[in-house]
């Protein structure tokens, strides 16, 4: 019990943390950052539940007002704005990461990654598609928010293998932190 | 860590913040029932003199943290004109300034502390399921302090590679800063233990 708390905590905080690295904005103000890569994580070493339960304690401390979310915002007010379906996709991502982890036990590495990619890619991208359909209005179509979203395929199959390599090594070093596969 | 709440006191300060929240969903739900750009400017310009109230120096620190949202504003019109909507491109947008001008607001006149108290009452009975609001205040409290924790950590084993190499850190630094993170978790949860845990 101890131990799931201070480890949600402790991802949570790794969410947070790779958010505010340095990041390229885009054109229609939706950001690109390292925090896809947090995400990843949380599924891959804390497993479905403990995985989503981080990323919603994350969503939750920023939305009380700390500056965690993409661009230093936070606050009430980005869940009222074009990219509040990416949030709501955020802990189901990792839910869904997390499960296939602990459900395919074949070798850590390429699990994680097809789940990264899998959670990352058709699960996350339903929700923000959804999301930037229903703020805009009827004139802007499924089909033109889904081509938006090709500029962030390249990234998250970049940090998909970065958070596979990340979670070998970890098991590797740390065996008994792998809650996902405990 | 910075909190959004504005150092400078208002009477909004003083209510408390559940009835702020409950205010603010009403405000974002009646902005989708409207569909007139009049009206909804008219919500606008209501939210904009609550800042006003605030004083000269709080309505400037509300308009500076809209500012990230102006881009968007701007791409988003165009959008529409190019489409031949203006109005449907207008609606969309008093809609959007109206919710995150109103949320802005609540954040700003909010202290943590007062949020974690929300949370922590609103979650109460989610007692049921087997999530208990002291574990999550207390989970609220430990990823707020980890954040700095794990900067530092980053920043010692930085600091310990260049001490031995002319080279930048750069990838090589992500292993050892991601050990040092799991085992201070591990120590704080054994810490939990000794301390007679969540019991």
């Amino acid at each position: 019990m101890e131990r799931n708390l201070s480890m949600i905590a402790l991802f949570a905080a790794l969410i947070a943390v790779l958010t505010l690295v340095p990041q390229i904005h885009l054109p229609f103000g939706v950001p690109i950052t390292a925090q896809g890569l947090g995400i990843m994580l949380c599924g891959t070493v804390l497993g479905a539940k403990r995985g989503a339960l981080a990323v919603l304690l994350y969503l939750a401390v920023a939305a009380m007002g700390l500056p965690i979310l993409s661009g230093g915002r936070g606050g009430l007010a980005p869940f009222f704005g074009p990219s509040a379906g990416f949030l709501i996709g955020f802990p189901v991502a990792a839910f869904v990461i997390g499960w296939i982890v602990e459900r395919w036990r074949a070798g850590i590495g390429t699990v994680a990654f097809v789940a990264s990619v899998f959670g990352a890619i058709p699960v996350l991208y339903a929700f923000g598609i959804t999301g930037l359909v229903l703020f805009a209005t009827k004139e802007t179509s499924f089909a033109t928010a889904t081509a938006a979203m090709a500029v962030f395929l390249p990234g998250d199959i970049l940090k998909a293998v970065l958070a596979a390599a990340i979670t070998r090594s970890l098991a590797r070093a740390r065996p008994q932190a792998i809650l996902s596969r405990a | 860590m910075l909190s959004l709440t504005s150092p400078i006191r208002t009477p909004f300060h003083r209510i408390p913040a559940g009835p702020k929240l409950l205010a603010l969903l009403l405000v974002a739900g009646g902005t989708m029932a409207l569909a007139d750009p009049v009206p909804l400017a008219a919500l606008l310009l209501a939210v904009a003199v609550l800042f006003a109230a605030g004083g000269a120096g709080f309505a400037r620190h509300g308009l500076r943290v809209m500012r990230p949202v102006l881009p968007l504003v701007a791409v988003l019109m165009a959008w529409h004109l190019w489409l031949r909507a203006p109005e449907a491109g207008l609606v969309m947008i008093l809609r959007m300034l109206v919710a995150m001008v109103a949320a802005n607001l609540v954040t700003m006149t909010t202290r943590l502390d007062q949020m974690i108290a929300v949370v922590q009452r609103v979650a109460a009975p989610l007692r049921h399921i087997g999530l208990r609001p002291e574990a999550l205040a207390l989970a609220i409290a430990l990823m707020i302090r980890f954040i700095p924790v794990m900067s530092t950590r980053v920043a010692q084993i930085g600091d310990a590679w260049r001490a031995r190499s002319r080279r930048r850190p750069g990838w090589r630094i992500v292993m050892p800063a991601a050990l040092a993170a799991l085992d201070d978790a591990e120590q704080v949860s054994e810490a939990l233990r000794a301390r007679g845990g969540l019991s």
